[in-house]
């Protein structure tokens, strides 16, 4: 047996060996071994990527003795092994962007903390996404809530808190439901394993016997993932919890995990229930609708804001509104520019996240859109990354954004009529609200304040927009990409990063589409 | 329907323990109720794996006497499965009421909505 097959399982293992480890190490220890552990398992993934690439199949590693209907299993394609490797790519970057608001961020002697969470995060997002076995899905999708909810709270105010226990209190139905749903299914199919559930299934579906309670399991476990990754009308603590974190929670939050969860769900579709199954049930049509619902109201109340971070947040509602519209449509197509959005979405969210902090710096932190006039003439690295995000989100050539919107609109043109038309009306008015309010932004940044004779008031050079003494400039606010090296290149990367998904958008699909494949 | 809700009474209250919990854990406004209410839908689940596991007039897989015949047996994975559900729902537990005191200290109240409002009177 060749060595790459354990290294899913290795780079779990090591995480989580990581974040025990790291609770005892000083600050700059624990930061050191999380960016190893990041490095390390990108590393990991792409090896196994290459690996499965070569043999062209998926994978199937027993963790322990026990042989398949009982024991419990790791099993890897490339879809796996290419999020894998996304997923650390993006964690890194995120990780790195943040470091230097750490200390406004993180009470003093708690850094260490962040890392340990951290490193449970990532082992959980990536046992979400290796696992074969129902049961140890939902563990780790608790252990996930946890440490997302650790690191919401991380950063200690009212609204943290608040937003907290909001995430909590959601996730935990969200849980519920799923356990519940993955007990009927148990309970019907007598495995754990989602390869054998899937035998059983197919069994209980041509026989038509017991056909309700697995319906039902389904239903019950699709809710609840849907609850975890805050489609539409569970998105209320969403806002919060995302405009108040530190910068690096809400990247990581934002960009991962409401990923991984979607993840383990295109898992249950194709590999516990199939997708004929799926496709043939009313959930998906549900899902369809509710997404469509999201691709509006997440832009709507992005527009409302005056917070550029609650904006953002506001737009990650719509985008998971994106992916489930894909989801809902119930074909391969949809599905692979779901996935393709995923990753697209999950690139350029956190560069926003990021490239949002660079600006606020300099408008003496401020967050609001008034004060934030200019900031991209003052901290030049940050106003590229937030404008390539915004053109990205927007879905202008070149960038990632283009190609999910692109492949959106290929997937919905082969829909019936009813599907059809309410897709593409609702991409279509999704897009220019999405250019609403982000160029309202691009623009804003980019308005040079100038000084007006005698006095601390302030004109745009814009003629007529008055925006009042708040837009005074300090010299000392400017940065330059000297005094920020590490920023600058994260935002630098993450900008490579979105043209390279968008530029070899053909070979990341054809990987997607292999990858589903080999999915069930 | 009536025989077979019968025969599965057990089955039948876990459920209704679930949506008990799941409700409270919903729509109390209470962080204390909610916990418990939290509580009480774990409780349901974990009932209802554990009737499910249960075959009458068995016992539990530890061979004694040398019976190895698989009639004699419970079906035990599904009270390994409570065993593990059990240890997460005591640490999520843990997580919220630590969360909760957290809340408590400094807005002196357990109403979400009253943090919630206290959090709009500052403005921030």
């Amino acid at each position: 047996m060749d060595f790459v097959r354990n290294l899913p399982a290795i780079s779990i293992l090591a995480c989580m060996f990581a974040a025990i480890i790291s609770s005892g190490l000083p600050r700059r220890a624990a930061r050191f071994l999380n960016y190893v552990l990041i490095a390390a398992v990108g590393g990991m993934s792409l090896m196994c990527l290459a690996y499965v690439m070569n043999i062209q199949g998926s994978v199937v590693y027993v963790m322990g003795k026990f042989p398949a209907p009982w024991g419990n299993e790791i099993r890897f394609g490339v879809l796996e092994c290419l999020m894998a490797l996304f997923f650390s790519v993006v964690m890194f970057l995120a990780v790195l962007g943040g470091r230097h608001k750490m200390r406004d961020e993180v009470a003093k002697g708690k850094e260490f903390l962040y890392y340990v969470l951290i490193d449970l995060l990532f082992s959980s997002l990536l046992a979400l996404v290796y696992t074969n076995d129902i049961f140890t899905a939902y563990v780790f999708v608790e252990i996930n809530t946890i440490a997302a909810a650790g690191l919401i709270v991380i950063r200690e105010n009212g609204r943290t808190i608040e937003a907290g226990v909001r995430y909590m209190v959601m996730s935990l139905m969200g849980s519920g439901l799923l356990l519940a749903g993955i007990m009927i299914m148990y309970d019907v199919t007598g495995h754990l394993l989602m390869s054998n559930i899937k035998e059983a299934v197919d069994q209980i579906i041509s026989s038509g016997e017991y056909y309700i309670p697995v319906i039902v399991a389904i239903a019950l476990m699709t809710t609840g993932l849907c609850i975890k990754s805050a489609l539409f009308p569970f998105h209320s603590w969403l806002p919060d919890a995302y405009g108040y974190s530190t910068v690096s929670s809400a990247a990581v939050l934002s960009s991962l995990v409401s990923k991984g969860y979607i993840f383990l769900l295109i898992k249950l579709f194709y590999r516990v229930v199939g997708f004929e199954v799926i496709s043939n049930s009313h959930i998906l049509r549900i899902m369809f609708v509710f997404g469509l619902i999201a691709m509006i109201s997440g832009s709507v109340s992005a527009i409302k804001q005056s917070d550029i971070r609650r904006m953002i947040a506001f737009s990650s509602v719509a985008q998971i509104g994106y992916i489930y519209m894909g989801f809902g449509m119930g074909t391969e197509a949809g599905m692979i520019a779901s996935i393709y959005h995923i990753m697209s979405h999950a690139a350029t969210k956190s560069m926003l996240f990021i490239s949002a902090i660079g600006l606020t710096d300099v408008s003496r932190g401020s967050r609001d859109f008034k004060d934030l006039t200019g900031a991209a003439l003052r901290n030049k690295v940050a106003g590229v990354g937030f404008l390539v995000g915004s053109l990205s989100m927007v879905g202008i050539p070149l960038f990632s954004g283009f190609i999910s919107k692109l492949q959106f609109m290929n997937a919905a043109v082969d829909l019936s009529l009813q599907k059809m038309l309410p897709s593409l009306i609702v991409l279509g008015i999704s897009t220019i609200l999405n250019a609403v309010y982000f160029m309202k932004t691009v623009i804003r940044i980019y308005t040079p304040v100038t000084k007006v004779e005698g006095g601390m008031e302030e004109l745009t050079v814009m003629e007529g927009e008055r925006i009042g003494i708040n837009g005074v400039v300090h010299e000392e606010d400017r940065i330059t990409f000297r005094k920020q090296i590490l920023y600058g290149t994260v935002i630098i990367l993450f900008i490579l990063l979105n043209i390279i998904l968008g530029v070899f958008s053909n070979e990341i699909i054809t990987m997607i589409r292999m990858g589903l494949e080999m999915f069930a | 329907m009536g025989p077979n809700l019968l025969a599965n009474y057990s089955e039948a209250v876990a459920f209704i323990l679930f949506v008990i919990g799941f409700a409270n854990l919903l729509l109390q406004k209470n962080l204390i109720k909610k916990i418990i209410g939290l509580n009480i839908m774990d409780s349901g689940l974990y009932l209802f794996l554990a009737a499910k596991g249960y075959i009458t007039g068995r016992v539990a897989p530890i061979v004694v006497d040398g019976v190895q015949s698989v009639e004699a047996y419970i079906n035990p994975v599904p009270s390994g499965l409570v065993l593990t559900g059990i240890v997460v729902s005591v640490s999520v537990t843990a997580f919220m009421l630590a969360l909760t005191v957290r809340l408590y200290k400094r807005y002196h109240t357990l109403n979400l909505d009253e943090i919630s409002m206290w959090l709009n009177k500052e403005g921030r």
